[in-house]
């Protein structure tokens, strides 16, 4: 891993704090690099701020009152968290998925083509091949083709998540962050969606928060562990889980604590 | 040689912690009590259900036994006339169907509108709870109070009842009940559909109008179907209003108009038989449609996942 | 959870330094052998077998501990550690009866005592490096290990004199050429013992440090 020439770093997070209403402060001076087209797994205990460290990048948070975030995420050297960011842009550049699979209330087909529909102009022909390829591409064609006209809420837990993943990429997005995907989901479905997010490497770059560790282990290039709102290590995941430096790092992913 | 230590799986002690401390089973309790308890509470409940599904049932049957006689196709297009003479209810029914539908057209687009604002926008501000107050405020308020206001501020300075000002009156009791269930049905819209939708970047608004609410759709709807339903039996405010009318709906805007609470009001009050028994009839077709809209609003708009 | 995997993890411990003390002792018995008698040298052939059915039962006992808590960072070291630790007590058992059945023969020869190769100045060496190495593990000192890593090159040298040596008395005396080469094969023993002492502090490098230092020239102490 070493050998391969540094990749680019998409996004950086300088400095990084994050306050909710009535000023409790969740992130603490976090720096974090995120390299393009890696996996970046952001592990630690409930409650340490991985998800809130991760809704800064597509300024999600702004839908709450008083949710404040100071210091600079840069995606390609920008700062996002300039008040003067058009959000509509950023969030087409930066796709999210949720912990709960959130598909919208209509067919399989328009939950893919609206992405689509919305931020592109393509013929009635151009939409249906996208929808097709971004199913394709979430692992999904083969088991909903014979019901693209079925509501996305009738497709079970997996499949949800799925179609969520294909909405996303489907408005080729840069970077996809994904908020504990695969908690509310069965093993099984989870493991398929683990293979989905290592082919999507390829095209995007991916931040994951999980509280599953193997999840991290197996399917990351570098792990950040947080604990009470501070980055305590990041690493290349092979070494965070042979070998981690700090020693709270040691205790979490060992079960000692969390 | 000595033999190579090798524990046995089954000799291993449990591990470090605080022993298990075992003070061993106490004598139990009579259940008794307490099946009597759960006895009482059964039978209570059965008997105030029956209790109230008999009177329900009991008034079901009267109307049905006492309006049955009254009922025939002339009787629901014919119109209305006095003691002594052939007539129906027509002009009432079609006077309470034009002003129910009125009142609809009035309250429901701005208590959506209201609704949306205070479950999107409004959330805790000082004026999202005021409204919150003054439409909880307006709910408990009688019915009778709306009909003199509204005859104060509009039949009054008209110079006559009309129809509208009927349709009026019963807005105002509509507004309050559809804008709190719109706001209670997208409240229970979960935030992470809000936030999927945002984070593909929609506009607030697409949102709201293309997601959430057609999320909530369904809870919607039936919320408008039934204060629709609850204000189309509603007299009190017709009273002065609409007040009544020996004629087809044709002076809706500036005469009075005729409907069904009001015609029920006034015949049962009379001494001639044939009147009550036309009342009776009224009775059995309002309590229909209230009883129709109610199922279609609770069976058709059910939320479904498949 | 957490208690019980310790627990586990402790046991299987206190069972691979078990083992490593019948190795051990294995391995006096069988130095002792050398210029004694060949009944010694027997008992300790016949004692390996049991200790090979406890190397085998210490490596399910680990892969089972892996499988059911597949466990991170210190506790993957250590398990790795006492799996291959494990592995490499065997090999000095392994040793131990090697040099045991040469014994049984050269207990037999009939040579001079001025003749007969000293190895005892290799094996203490070999010995302490072995007693160190095991002592890094348990008590967790890296730069201990990396200290013995450093002493394998002296009993290599030691190993290549008693080399030499057979080679000049196998001219001089063919006809005592069975006793010289048991004698060549008894040092190579020991100085795969020393290798093994050398893998193990290498193990123990690995566990305390989480760094591969096997295959490199030079270590820093």
């Amino acid at each position: 891993m070493d050998t391969q020439q540094e990749p680019k770093i998409k996004i950086r997070a300088r400095k990084l704090s994050f306050f909710y209403e009535g000023g409790h402060q969740a992130l603490f001076d976090n720096d974090l690099d995120i390299p393009e087209r890696q996996i970046t797994a952001v592990i630690g205990p409930s409650g340490c701020g991985k998800s809130t460290h991760l809704r800064t990048y597509n300024r999600i948070y702004s839908l709450h009152r008083g949710q404040r975030a100071e210091g600079e995420v840069l995606l390609d050297g920008e700062n996002i968290l300039d008040p003067k960011t058009d959000l509509l842009t950023l969030r087409r550049r930066v796709g999210m998925i949720f912990q709960k699979p959130t598909p919208f209330p209509m067919s399989v087909f328009d939950n893919v083509a609206y992405p689509l529909r919305l931020h592109f102009k393509l013929s009635r022909k151009e939409i249906e091949e996208r929808v097709e390829a971004a199913l394709q591409g979430a692992s999904l064609w083969d088991e909903v083709k014979d019901q693209l006209r079925k509501s996305g809420l009738a497709l079970s837990g997996g499949q949800q998540q799925r179609l969520c993943i294909a909405r996303a990429i489907a408005a080729e997005p840069e970077v996809l962050l994904m908020d504990e995907p695969t908690s509310a989901i069965d093993p099984v479905a989870t493991l398929k969606i683990e293979d989905l997010v290592l082919r999507l490497r390829e095209r995007f770059t991916i931040v994951i928060v999980t509280h599953n560790m193997q999840q991290a282990a197996r399917i990351s290039d570098r792990t950040a562990f947080f604990y009470k709102g501070r980055i305590i290590e990041v690493g290349p995941t092979q070494q965070i889980f042979t070998a981690p430096k700090e020693k709270k790092t040691e205790e979490y992913i060992t079960g000692r604590f969390g | 040689m000595e033999p190579i230590s090798k524990p046995i799986v089954g000799e291993r002690t449990a591990p470090t912690g605080p022993a298990l401390i075992n003070l061993g089973r106490p004598p139990y309790k009579t259940l008794f009590w307490r099946k009597l308890q759960d006895n009482l509470v059964q039978v209570f409940s059965v008997a105030a259900l029956t209790l109230a599904v008999g009177v329900m049932l009991w008034i079901l049957c009267t109307i049905l036994v006492r309006g049955s006689e009254a009922l025939s196709w002339d009787f629901l297009t014919k119109l209305t006339a006095p003691h002594g003479f052939e007539g129906g209810i027509g002009n009432a029914l079609l006077g309470t169907l034009y002003i129910t539908l009125f009142a609809a057209l009035i309250a429901v687009p701005p208590a959506i509108c209201a609704g949306i604002w205070l479950a999107e926008f409004g959330k805790q501000s000082f004026l999202a709870d005021a409204l919150r107050f003054s439409a909880n405020v307006m709910m408990g308020m009688p019915s009778i109070v709306v009909g003199l206001f509204v005859y104060m501020i509009l039949v009054a300075p008209m110079g006559a009842s009309s129809g509208l000002a009927g349709s009026v009156s019963l807005a105002i009791l509509m507004f309050p009940v559809v804008m709190r269930t719109t706001e209670d049905m997208l409240m229970m819209v979960p935030d992470t559909l809000r936030e999927s939708g945002l984070a593909l970047g929609l506009t607030r608004c697409r949102v709201t109008l293309q997601i959430i609410c057609k999320a909530a759709r369904n809870g919607m709807v039936t919320g408008v179907l039934l204060a629709v339903a609850r204000v189309s039996g509603e007299t009190a405010p017709l009273l002065f209003t609409a007040q009544f009318a020996q004629t087809w709906p044709n002076t809706f805007f500036n005469g009075p108009t005729a409907s069904i609470p009001v015609l029920i009001n006034n015949y049962g009050m009379s001494n001639f038989e044939d009147l009550q028994t036309a009342g009776w009839g009224a009775s059995l077709v309002i309590a229909v449609l209230v009883l129709s809209i109610n199922i279609i609003a609770r069976v058709a708009f059910r939320d479904k996942k498949h | 959870m957490r208690d019980r995997f310790n627990f586990e993890i402790e046991s299987l411990k206190q069972r691979l330094l078990d083992l490593a003390t019948s190795a051990d002792r294995a391995l006096v018995r069988a130095i002792r052998a050398v210029d004694g008698t060949a009944e010694d040298a027997r008992a300790i052939i016949a004692n390996d077998a049991s200790i090979d059915a406890e190397e085998v039962s210490i490596e399910e006992e680990c892969l089972k501990l892996m499988a059911l808590y597949q466990p991170v960072a210190g506790d993957l070291r250590l398990l790795v550690t006492v799996l291959k630790v494990n592995g490499e007590i065997e090999r000095v058992a392994d040793m131990a009866s090697n040099i045991a059945a040469r014994a049984i023969d050269m207990a037999e020869a009939h040579v001079e005592p001025e003749n007969r190769f000293d190895f005892a100045p290799m094996l203490e060496r070999a010995h302490k490096m072995l007693r160190g190495s095991l002592d890094a593990f348990v008590c967790h000192r890296s730069d201990l290990a990396r200290k013995i890593i450093l002493e394998d090159d002296a009993v290599d040298a030691l190993n290549a004199a008693h080399y030499a040596n057979a080679r000049d008395k196998l001219l001089k005396s063919p006809a005592q050429a069975s006793y010289i080469l048991d004698c060549v094969t008894v040092s190579h023993c020991i100085e795969r013992i020393a290798d093994i002492a050398t893998n193990i502090c290498e193990d123990v490098v690995y566990l305390e440090e989480g760094q591969i230092v096997r295959h490199q020239k030079r270590i820093e102490a």
